[in-house]
Order: structure tokens, then sequence, then C-alpha cells
């Protein structure tokens, strides 16, 4: 039986209240949110935070909708809710391809768009999606509100931007029109982790490609992402064979280890064909 | 610490220390041995209950966040003597062997009737894909959920009659 370390515990309703909280408890609280990675780290003991500051009341972090332009996602927004969410497929359908397909509908329930943003597991799938989309990450701290573009929120495995008495409370994806996107994985079973995965997101005008986003997990990709391949596809005109260039360079520009999952080689493989598949779909997608 | 939890309706208050998880809390302190607890990693969902109407694998939740909130267990499935037309279900097509996988399939299926009455075989293949059988081989246990919703909707044309 798997038993965490003690610790304190406390529940907020409000951002401010749990800042406070936060700011009371000090460097060793932490924020649980769904608890489908915490909870488990807890339990082996790699992770005994002393106090816990539970978010799942928080509703005001439990909002999807359109704002200025962009689409805000709360940090509280459950797996669940965004895949059953209207608005989201119809902005942004590498959300629903890529929720489809993160763990099981029961651990979906309960795991969150924030929490797994923070966790910064190395594959983990939003960070590759939101990466993608070029969305960007509010945080607020006892100092105020900041915004940090995504493809600088990741600062290594399972670390990120986020301080301690900080909390990740939105994530803002800029609506724009004339593009879609797409999400493709590979992983060993049904409900698993990825072997790779990778996202894409295109935006037409004028018959050529005005604007790439293509993130990458499990790959060790730089923030998640494939910037090389992005440059390849800026300006052309969409065809199979540059989509098939973009996949070479993403395959080439990331660095997969080898693990139970599989060896690193295969993953490379997976890497540029999944790239190349997750464009194809995109560009399908693209209105006409 | 002392949180009060509604269980299948009933209310409990008890104190606790705030690592204890909620399949250990009902298992061991409420005695509602009905969930089971297998992987301990999230993986098996034997230990599925629905907290606040929505399925969670229990052993990855603290009970303490299920303080004030509704809990609904394997338990809370008959109604006034009555067995759920899933829990028939799983009786009539020989949906379990060994019975260890089936309290949490149970609550998932009873979930997914109530937002789908009629789910198609990959729907419910879908629905239960967190969930682990050893004996089955999932055969059966689609079975009973079609069974189930076939006879739901019976029941409801009956009562409406
Ligand atoms: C069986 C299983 C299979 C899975 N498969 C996949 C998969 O295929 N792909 C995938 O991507 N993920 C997968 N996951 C992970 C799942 O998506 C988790 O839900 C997610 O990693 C963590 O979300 P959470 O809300 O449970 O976070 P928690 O466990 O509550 O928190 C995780 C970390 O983030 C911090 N945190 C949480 N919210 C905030 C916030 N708002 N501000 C600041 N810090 C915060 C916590 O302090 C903690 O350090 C799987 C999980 C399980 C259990
Ligand atoms: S015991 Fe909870 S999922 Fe296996
Ligand atoms: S009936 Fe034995 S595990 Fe399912």
């Amino acid at each position: 039986m798997q038993v965490p370390a003690n610790f304190e515990y406390a529940k907020a309703t409000t951002v401010e209240e749990a800042l406070a909280l936060l700011a009371r408890h000090g460097d060793e609280a932490r924020v649980v949110a769904g608890g489908h990675s915490l909870i488990p780290m807890m339990k082996l003991r790699l992770a005994q935070p002393e106090a816990l500051i539970d978010i799942n009341d928080v509703t005001e972090l439990s909002h999807i909708r359109i704002d200025g332009g962009e689409l805000c996602v709360g940090a509280l927004v459950r797996h669940a809710e965004l895949l059953d969410s209207a608005v989201v497929g119809e902005h942004f359908p590498i959300l629903h391809d890529a929720e489809r397909v993160i763990a099981d509908p029961v651990v979906r329930n309960r795991g969150t768009v924030g929490g797994s943003l923070c966790q910064a597991d190395p594959s983990e799938d939003l960070s590759a999606a939101f990466g993608a989309l070029r969305a960007s990450a509010v945080i607020r701290g006892p100092y105020g509100e900041r915004t940090v573009p995504l493809r600088e929120f990741h600062t290594g495995p399972y670390e990120t931007v986020v301080e301690p008495g900080e909390l990740l409370t939105e994530l803002r994806i800029p609506i724009r029109p004339g593009g879609s996107s797409a999400y493709v994985k590979v992983e060993r079973r049904v409900g698993d982790w990825p072997l790779a995965a990778a996202g894409a997101a295109l935006r037409l005008a004028g018959g050529r490609i005005a604007e790439a986003g293509i993130g990458l997990t499990a790959v060790r990709a730089e923030h998640f992402v494939a910037a090389e391949a992005e440059e390849v596809l800026r300006g052309a005109v969409p065809s199979e064979e540059v989509f098939a260039e973009a996949g070479r360079v993403a395959a080439r520009h990331c660095d997969p280890g080898s693990d139970q999952r599989g060896p690193a080689d295969y993953k490379r493989h997976l890497a540029g064909e999944l790239t190349t598949r997750a464009l194809r779909r995109a560009y399908e997608r693209c209105p006409t | 610490m002392n949180i009060t939890v509604t269980v299948n309706g009933q209310t409990y208050t008890r104190d606790i220390e705030p690592r204890l998880l909620l399949v250990h809390f009902l298992r061991d302190e409420l005695d509602l041995t009905g969930t089971h607890w297998g992987c301990d990693t999230s993986n098996c969902g034997a230990c599925v209950v629905w907290l606040d109407g929505v399925p969670v694998k229990s052993c990855t939740v603290l009970a303490v966040m299920a303080a004030g909130k509704e809990v609904r267990t394997v338990e809370g499935l008959e109604r006034d003597g009555e067995l759920d037309p899933v829990q028939r279900g799983f009786t009539e097509c020989h949906g379990l062997q060994c019975g260890f996988c089936t309290p949490g399939m149970l609550m998932t299926s009873r979930w997914l009737l109530d937002h789908n009455p009629d789910p198609s075989e990959a729907e419910i293949r879908e629905a239960v894909s967190g969930q682990i059988c050893r004996c089955t081989g999932y055969e059966n246990i689609v079975r009973s959920v079609r069974w189930a919703a076939e006879h739901s909707a019976r029941d409801t044309e009956e009562v409406a009659r």
C-alpha cells in the first residue's frame, strides 16, 4: 500500500485565497488540482510537500470563453471539459484530437489543463498542442499577474517558470481566421502516454502558409516545438512535399532517448512521420 | 481533521488524516467494501466511484477532497431492494467472473447510460477503457451494458404506459 507522507491540507475557494494560503505555508507548500500527477508522486514519496492547497473549488478558474479575439481556458478546466467544449472544437480541433488520446475517460474527468502544464512531464500532450498554437500562460502571484508565451513556459523536465507561491490561472490562444490544426499520437495501448506525438497549426493566406506551428512531445524537442520545421513551412505553398520536408527537419532537430516505451531511432522516425501527418490533417481542415 | 461526506445519500463525519485516500476512507472508515482497490496507480479502475456525479479513480483522490461533496459507490446503485439495470445486465450476460473489476465497471457503465442511453459497442469500450478486466475479455461486459441499455429503455416505456 502506498501512503503519502503527512502534510497539512487547506482548501481555497478563490484565487486570492489560494495565493494567501501559499504565502502563509511558504516554499514547501504545493497546489493540488486534479491530483493525478501529484498524488501518485506523493504516494511514491517522490514529492513530500508540507502543505497542500486544494484549488478544486476555485470555480473562477473553470471557465472556457472567448475574450478579445482569444480563447481563454481556465487552469482548472478538466480534460473532459476541454474535450466536451464545442467552442474549443470549432476553433482549435487540435485540442480535441489531443484530449481524445490523453489518459482514459475517468482520468480525464479529474486531471486539469493547468495541472498538466505545470507538471511539465516531458511526454505531456497539452504542452505540444498549446505550443503549436502559440498560446500564452497567465500566472498570478503575490505581486500581480504576468503573461508568458508557452514557448518560454517550460524551463526543463518537470520545471516551469511558475514560482512557488504563484498560480497558473489561464491559457490564452489567439483566434485567427483562415487556419486549422490537428494532433496525432502513437501510444502503446489505449490511455498510455505517447511514444511520440505531433501537433500542427496552419494559417493560410493567398495560397501560401502565412503561419505554421508544430508541437512535439516525448522526443525532447526544445520547448515542445519544432521551430526549424516551422521555418521550412513559412511562406511556402502547401504541398505533400513541403509537409514531408518539414517532417524530416522536425525529426532531425529532436533528441529522443530510448526507454521502456521504445528505442530512440523509432521515436525519431515517429516524430517526422507524425509531423507530416498532423500537417496534412490540419491542411485538410483549413477553410477553402 | 474532521470531514463530512455524503455517501449514497447518507452523511458521515469522521476525523481523518489528510493523507488518507478516498478508497481507504470508504473501505476502512465506512466499511463500504464494495469499492475495490487494485493497482493503487490509477490504471486499473477497480476503485471507480462518483464524486459529485462524475466517475473518478478513488485511489488517486484524497478523502479530504471529498469533504462537503457527494460520493456514490456500487452500494448506492440498488434502489429499494431493486438492482439497477446495469447490475441486472451483468448478471444476465455473465459480465463478471471473479468480480474484482465489477464495481468500477458498474459505476462507469451507469454514468455512461445516464449520458448516452443507447451507446454503441465502440462507445462502451471507450467508456471503460481506463479499467482492466483480467477475466472476461470485455466481450460480456459490452453485452451486459447493451442489455442494460435495452432493458432500461423498456422499463421507462412501461412506466410511461
Ligand atoms: C493513468 C494516467 C494516464 C495518463 N496519461 C496521460 C497522457 O497520455 N498524456 C498526458 O499528457 N497526460 C497523461 N496523464 C496525466 C494527466 O493528464 C494528469 O491529469 C496531469 O498530468 C496533471 O493534472 P492534474 O490536474 O491532475 O495536476 P496535479 O497532479 O494536481 O498537479 C500537478 C503539478 O502541477 C501543480 N499545479 C497544478 N495546478 C496548478 C496551478 N493552477 N498553478 C500552479 N501549479 C499547479 C501541482 O502543484 C503539481 O506540482 C495521465 C495520468 C494518469 C493518472
Ligand atoms: S486501484 Fe485505483 S485505479 Fe487501480
Ligand atoms: S471479472 Fe475478474 S477482473 Fe473482471
